[in-house]
């Protein structure tokens, strides 16, 4: 079987993947969340700082890192829609727009959650924090614009050149926590001079991420299985309408 | 086994489950949403359908010489003309 990234640029032949793909995922989702939550809760050590809290960190880093991930799709998938005009472009990226909305709102909740009992509050204005929220912001006025003009075409490169703007603050957001004093802590995972984690809590959190990933992956292709639906119905309802004028006419 | 009679995630476990449950629910809430939305639209192409009104693709071949619709950026994307029944 030959299948390349330019033969699924077809809608249909696109839709034929994502259904023989999206059981197999569903299932490699289940096998590795499940993993994850048992090396999360009985295999992972308490912190000797953090204690029992540290266990926060198996869902938030993953939340946080897929929240970043899912613009940079959005990001990659303007470029094709305004330089390229890939036919699954904008597809792409008004699906992923509530799945990376969703886990920014994971990593800030979890991230409150997590703050209280080891900060003593639920939230500071830091520069990391701050600058997670604009995303989440950010998501939303994506979300909004879609949601705000009628024809596809037209949002689509609205919202192309509004997620290539707002793009400039993933890299805010990554070194945010080098460039400022911030109460949040620095990386610990991906830094120069690898982890400063323990491997016995590595482990579950790489886990954790791969099933967060995998999950993602799955949410997207699902979602952009319904959006295509969605175009079709749209134009196919376009369709009626003009053939019923041009009927009267 | 892990012992669940120990099971004990201390001072601050009402934290740690809300923070598990958040995301279990936030989880859960999108992929039912997107199936959900999946499902809704499978059933209205098929409704359009039903009533005649297919894509060139599935249309039958002395419908393709029916007057079309012009294509409108929205349906690019979609692939494929659509042609009304």
């Amino acid at each position: 079987m030959t299948l390349s990234i330019t033969s699924l640029a077809n809608p249909t032949r696109f839709l034929s993947f994502a259904g023989k793909v999206i059981p197999w995922l569903a299932a490699l989702v289940v096998i590795l969340l499940g993993a994850g939550l048992y090396l999360s809760f009985f295999v992972a050590p308490p912190d000797y700082q953090q204690g029992e809290t540290v266990r926060i960190m198996f869902i938030h880093v993953p939340a946080a890192w897929l929240g970043m991930f899912g613009y940079m799709v959005i990001a990659l998938s303007a470029l094709g829609t305004l330089i390229w005009r890939h036919p699954l472009a904008d597809v792409s990226a008004k699906a992923a727009a509530p799945i990376g909305a969703t886990f920014t709102f994971l990593a800030l909740v979890t991230g409150s959650l997590w703050g209280k009992p080891m900060w003593g509050t639920y939230w500071v204005w830091d520069a990391r924090l701050t600058s997670m929220l604009v995303l989440f912001l950010l998501y939303l006025g994506l979300i909004a614009l879609w949601q705000a003009i009628e024809e596809p075409g037209r949002a689509g490169r609205a919202a192309a050149i509004l997620a290539l703007v707002g793009a400039i603050n993933i890299p805010i957001i990554k070194f945010s926590v080098d460039w400022w004093n911030t109460l949040h802590q620095p990386a610990s995972v991906f830094r120069s001079g690898g982890p400063s984690i323990d491997p016995a809590l590595l482990t579950p959190l790489f886990v954790m991420a791969a099933a967060f990933t995998v999950l993602f992956v799955l949410l997207h292709l699902m979602a952009m299985r319904a959006e295509i639906l969605r175009r079709r119905v749209h134009a196919l309802q376009q369709s009626r309408v003009a053939h019923a004028a041009l009927a009267e006419a | 086994m892990p012992d669940l009679g120990t099971f004990d995630l201390g001072p601050h476990a009402s934290f740690i489950i809300a923070a598990y449950a958040v995301t279990f629910a936030a989880v859960a809430a999108l992929t039912l949403a997107t199936l959900a939305d999946d499902r809704k639209q499978r059933r209205l192409l098929a409704e359009l359908e039903a009533q005649g009104i297919t894509r060139r693709s599935a249309a039958k071949p002395s419908d393709i010489q029916k007057p079309t619709v012009k294509r409108s950026a929205s349906n690019q994307d979609t692939g494929g003309k659509k042609t009304p029944a």
